[in-house]
């Protein structure tokens, strides 16, 4: 569980991020939603420690991250999986490299085990046939793919998604949210996930915050949002007019 | 405003080398890297230095024969000059500022890559200590192989000016082996060896560092790489002089 509790941040006198505080839980696939530049980014940064905010707090399971030593952060972040925007996978190194690369550093584990637990995260991500290729040789999907498992080689507590979704073609999403979806079910472990594909809010948003002007808006579940009447959220929801007329259409209906 | 922007650079480069400067997390992984580096840095290197280094020794030799032939002057002085020009300058200051151009914009544009497409933050969210990862194999492999750079440059120009004096015959051979072993001071290797991994250090971290704290796109990414290459070669010609002037007094 992740609690972040009255977080601020400011860029150069402009506030960022003003006072969210929100409860992510564990076995549950967490959102993050908002137009570009809310603050998503900078609220999951803040999260991992990428960034330090000016006040708040960020508590991993009762763990203030701000009051950590440097020891106890270092060993925080070995419960950490991250998958970033452009899956950011190692050039110089294969597939495989790339995901025994975090065994390789932290684990104990000998050179056999490591490369079984690899090529088990890469069979768990249906990426198997594909251990031996450069990063560049693969498709937007495989390289998230790749990435997600790179990001659970370690056996994560906590895993962050950034824009898991970004440029990828809706089937692929699909694919791509049902293994993350998946992989918290599995794993049991804390997911936050930074998007604004409705898609991936309506087929894995367990628990949806929405930000809006560095500030949060609403809270609830992928059931909740279509119904709610927060003007700013509709207005994010049904920005086109062919979703703001099926909106009208389900209400006639209903 | 230039100042106190040389005092900040200054500070931010001090304490990226402070993380750079610590024991590596896993040194299986740092010597493999380093040997990837020693190959890329060093080995990739050999064939642009002699190339280089062969044809301005012949060129210093040609030089030598034109601007100071006089019968009042020994046959052997040519060899000489070419030695001590190629010693004292041209196989540590020259030849490093040849290679701040080579392997500068290498290092900057490789590590500025894996800055902004995320990589160097996906090693920090794992715990990786950057900084030392990427940048600590780079300084030890290019330190570590430029006495070999500079011993091979020495030879190759030794070999150029000979070259031209046999096939051109603007001089025998025999004159030019005793110019190159007239009065020879060991030392003078000794320094050109001493410049040139200070020099080492110099390009590496430098590049390593502009790379290291690109903000933006690739378009930042090729101007950090030329700011590294001016900017190591204005420090190679600075640092040049201090170091002639202390290793030679």
């Amino acid at each position: 569980m992740i609690e972040v509790d009255s977080v601020y941040k400011q860029f150069e006198g402009q506030t960022v991020l003003n006072g969210i505080s929100a409860l992510f839980d564990n076995g549950r696939t967490n959102l993050i939603i908002g137009k570009s530049g809310a603050g998503k980014t900078v609220l999951m940064k803040c999260i991992v420690g990428l960034l330090i905010p000016e006040r708040g707090k960020v508590l991993y399971d009762g763990r203030d991250t701000l009051q950590m030593g440097k020891k106890e952060k270092l060993l925080l972040r070995r419960e950490i999986g991250m998958l970033f925007q452009n899956a950011a996978l190692f050039d110089s190194m294969s597939v495989l490299e790339n995901v025994m690369f975090p065994l390789d550093m932290f684990s104990s584990m000998t050179y056999n085990e490591r490369l079984k637990r690899a090529r088990l995260c890469l069979e768990r991500v249906n990426l198997a046939e594909a251990q031996d290729k450069g990063p560049e040789e693969l498709s937007g999907g495989m390289q998230k793919r790749a990435a997600i498992a790179r990001a659970i080689a370690m056996g994560p507590k906590y895993l962050f998604c950034d824009e898991p979704n970004s440029g990828l073609d809706p089937q692929t999403s699909l694919i791509i949210d049902e293994l993350i979806h998946g992989i918290t079910e599995e794993y049991n472990i804390t997911t936050i996930v930074n998007t604004h594909d409705m898609n991936s809010v309506m087929n894995i948003g367990d628990h949806i915050i929405f930000l809006a002007g560095g500030e949060l808006c609403w809270e609830g579940s992928n059931k909740e949002i279509l119904n709610t009447d927060n003007r700013i959220l509709n207005d994010f929801l049904f920005s086109s007019e062919i979703l703001r007329q099926v909106k009208e259409q389900a209400t006639r209906n209903i | 405003m230039i100042l106190l922007d040389s005092i900040k650079t200054f500070g931010s480069y001090l304490m990226i080398m402070g993380r750079v400067m610590s024991r590596p997390q896993r040194w299986r992984i740092f010597f493999r890297q380093t040997m990837h580096e020693v190959y890329q840095l060093g080995v990739n290197s050999i064939p642009i230095v002699l190339l280089i280094s062969f044809f301005i020794g012949a060129v210093i030799c040609i030089q030598m024969k034109l601007n100071i032939e006089s019968p009042w002057m020994p046959k052997f002085v040519v060899g000489y000059a070419t030695r001590e020009i190629l010693l004292l300058e041209f196989s540590s200051s020259i030849m490093c500022l040849i290679l701040a151009g080579k392997v500068g914009s290498n290092i900057t544009s490789e590590i500025g890559a894996m800055r902004v497409t995320q990589q160097i933050d996906a090693l920090e969210i794992m715990g990786v200590n950057s900084a030392n990862f990427l940048i600590l194999p780079k300084i030890t492999a290019l330190v570590s192989m430029m006495p070999i750079l500079v011993i091979f440059s020495i030879a190759a120009g030794t070999a150029g000016a000979f070259a031209i004096g046999k096939f051109t015959g603007i001089m025998t051979p025999q004159d030019l082996i005793v110019g190159l072993q007239y009065e020879f001071n060991q030392w003078y290797i000794w320094c050109s060896v001493i410049k040139a991994i200070f020099f080492a250090y110099v390009i590496t971290s430098v590049a390593s560092y502009y790379g290291y704290t690109v903000k933006g796109g690739s378009i930042e990414v090729g101007k950090a790489s030329t700011d590294a290459v001016v900017s190591c070669s204005a420090l190679i010609l600075f640092s040049d002089m201090i170091l002639t002037q202390l290793l030679m007094q």
